[in-house]
Parts: C-alpha cells; sequence; structure tokens
C-alpha cells in the first residue's frame, strides 16, 4: 500500500473524526462547535476528492 | 555490494523491499497500541460508578493539536509528491512544515503535562478536599487556586458541573491529610492517559528526528539516487501516517468521553 492509499484512508478517518466531533458539540450544548467541525468534515470530503485528482497517475500500492 | 530492491519492485512481493518493512513495523505497532487500547476499554468499564473522570482534559488543546497533526499528514503527503516530480526545493519546504508542525504539537503536550504536575488533589482532616492548581508552597502552607469540595465525587465529573470557581486558596500544612499531584500515579485514567499519549509523544519525537535527518544530512542522496531517496521519504511519510491516526483514536477516547 502506497502512501497514496494510506492518505486516503487517513482522509476518511478524519472525515469520521470530524463528524463524530460535530455530533458530540451538539450533544454537549456547544453548537458552534457543532456546526465548525461539520464544516470541517465537508472539508475535508472536498481536500480528498481534490488530491485523488491530482494524485490520479500515482499508483496505490 | 548492493542492497537489492531498494527502488525496484521484488518481483515476488511487488514493492521495494523498505516498504515490505515499514509495514511490518507498523503491523507491529498495530498490537502495541491495539494492547494498550484495550486496556484502556477494559479498565474504564471496570471502573467503580462515579469515579471515571469527565472532562479533566482540555478539549480546545486536544483539537489543536488534531488539527497539528492532520496539517502535518498532508505536508508529509506534499513533501513526497515534490520528490516524485522531481521539485526538490517544494520537498524542503514541505517537509519543514511537517517538522515545525510536529514540534509545536510536541510543545502543546508538555504544557498539558506541566498542567497535570502542578494540578494537586489535597484531602484535609476536616473531611473536605481542596483541588487546584499550586501557586506556592513553604514549610507551613500551601497555595492553590482552586476550589473546595466535600465529596470526592464532584471532582471527577467536571463536564457536567460547568464554568468551576476558582479562587486562591491558602492552607496550613498542619490542616493536610494527604496530597498528589495528576501524575499517572494519582489514578486509573491518569496513568492510561499518561503511557498512551507519552508512548504516542516518543513515535512523534522519533518520527521528527528521522524527518529531519532527511530534510537536512539525509538528502544528500538526492544528487546521487532520487528514486531511493524518494522511497525513503515514502516510507517515512507511511510512518507518520500511521503516528496521526494513532492520535485520531486517542482524541476522541480521552478528551471527548
Amino acid at each position: 500500500m502506497s502512501l497514496k492509499a494510506f492518505h486516503l484512508i487517513f482522509v476518511s478517518m478524519m472525515t469520521a473524526l470530524a463528524l463524530g466531533f460535530g455530533i458530540w458539540g451538539f450533544v454537549n450544548q456547544l453548537p458552534w462547535l457543532g456546526l465548525a467541525s461539520l464544516g470541517v468534515a465537508g472539508l475535508v470530503v472536498f481536500y480528498g476528492f481534490y488530491f485523488l485528482k491530482k494524485l490520479k497517475k500515482i499508483s496505490y500500492l | 555490494m548492493e542492497i537489492p530492491y531498494t527502488v525496484k519492485p521484488r518481483p515476488d512481493t511487488g514493492i521495494y523491499n523498505a516498504k515490505v518493512g515499514i509495514w511490518l513495523f507498523l503491523a507491529s505497532e498495530v498490537m502495541l497500541f491495539g494492547g494498550l487500547f484495550s486496556a484502556y476499554v477494559l479498565l474504564r468499564v471496570g471502573a467503580d460508578e462515579g469515579y471515571w473522570p469527565h472532562g479533566w482534559l482540555d478539549v480546545r488543546l486536544g483539537t489543536l493539536n488534531t488539527v497539528l497533526l492532520a496539517l502535518s499528514a498532508i505536508t508529509t503527503l506534499l513533501a513526497w509528491v515534490a520528490c516524485k516530480v522531481g521539485q526538490f526545493g517544494r520537498f524542503k519546504f514541505f517537509h519543514a512544515c511537517t517538522i515545525v508542525l510536529a514540534l509545536t504539537f510536541l510543545g502543546v503536550k508538555m504544557y498539558e503535562y506541566h498542567d497535570k504536575w502542578i494540578h494537586y488533589e489535597i484531602k484535609l482532616k476536616d473531611g473536605r478536599f481542596a483541588d487546584g492548581h499550586m501557586i506556592a508552597s513553604d514549610d507551613t502552607s500551601v497555595t492553590i487556586e482552586g476550589r473546595y469540595v466535600t465529596d470526592e465525587k464532584a471532582l471527577y465529573d467536571l463536564r457536567s458541573q460547568g464554568p468551576i470557581p476558582r479562587d486562591e486558596i491558602k492552607i496550613s500544612r498542619s490542616d493536610i491529610l494527604s496530597m498528589e499531584n495528576y501524575g499517572p500515579w494519582h489514578n486509573t485514567f491518569l496513568a492510561l492517559y499518561f503511557t498512551l499519549t507519552g508512548l504516542h509523544a516518543l513515535h512523534i519525537l522519533g518520527g521528527t528526528l528521522v524527518i529531519g535527518y532527511l530534510w537536512g544530512p539525509g538528502s544528500r542522496m538526492w544528487k546521487k539516487d532520487p528514486e531511493r531517496f524518494t522511497n525513503r521519504i515514502e516510507v517515512s511519510g507511511l510512518f507518520w501516517h500511521f503516528v496521526d491516526l494513532v492520535w485520531i483514536f486517542l482524541f476522541p477516547v480521552l478528551y471527548l468521553t
């Protein structure tokens, strides 16, 4: 598995963390934190697709 | 004699040897951290009701460190990509960013450790507890910035109590039954916290040293064997991503639960 593939796993985990952190913020009466974190999750997903497009030619192995 | 398969893929594995090596090493690391996470789960579910800490760690600092490591993962990837496309100057810049981010992470971690080190729980002879950060101490008295509680359980769940007022409290040593700082010996949670984050911080330190070497004296290889150097950057990047992934698990487990 190349760094590209591992980075993809990392981006997926970061997205999950940002979503979970957002939910944690809402549950703990910190709506601004929840919203910001969900926004970050969106940004990370956007970054993930951008990075995949840019590194199209690099192998996953 | 030349070391085989440092650049070309080995026919039976399909990848160069260093990559096989780092993945074998990371497999052992998964077992190491996996064992510690299992210990955390078992000790937590076995803890007495009301005696597992909540809100003891600063979520803002934990979030800051998460952002620092996430950015460092991106700069590590960009450094590798820069090598792949032959842009050595960009590699130097991105890996310098990685090193700065890693050192900042360690600085924040040291601040957090120091905060716990000067935080004391003081059991008084009248049955109350004084809890707070040490300001001054001499032979006759101890001064902390904190509060008194009558039930020790009130010191455990801080998240449900909202903002806690803290005053400067001077306590005579003759009134103290026992006192202990928030080191790893204080309770199970702190023992796990220091073990897990300490081991993780050592990995960050080790990774920073390797990346620092590849950024500095090790980068001379770029001139004579750029492909092999690029592979070294990838291998160090794989290790760095693993360390970042461990933090993605540590942060919610320790800071948010």
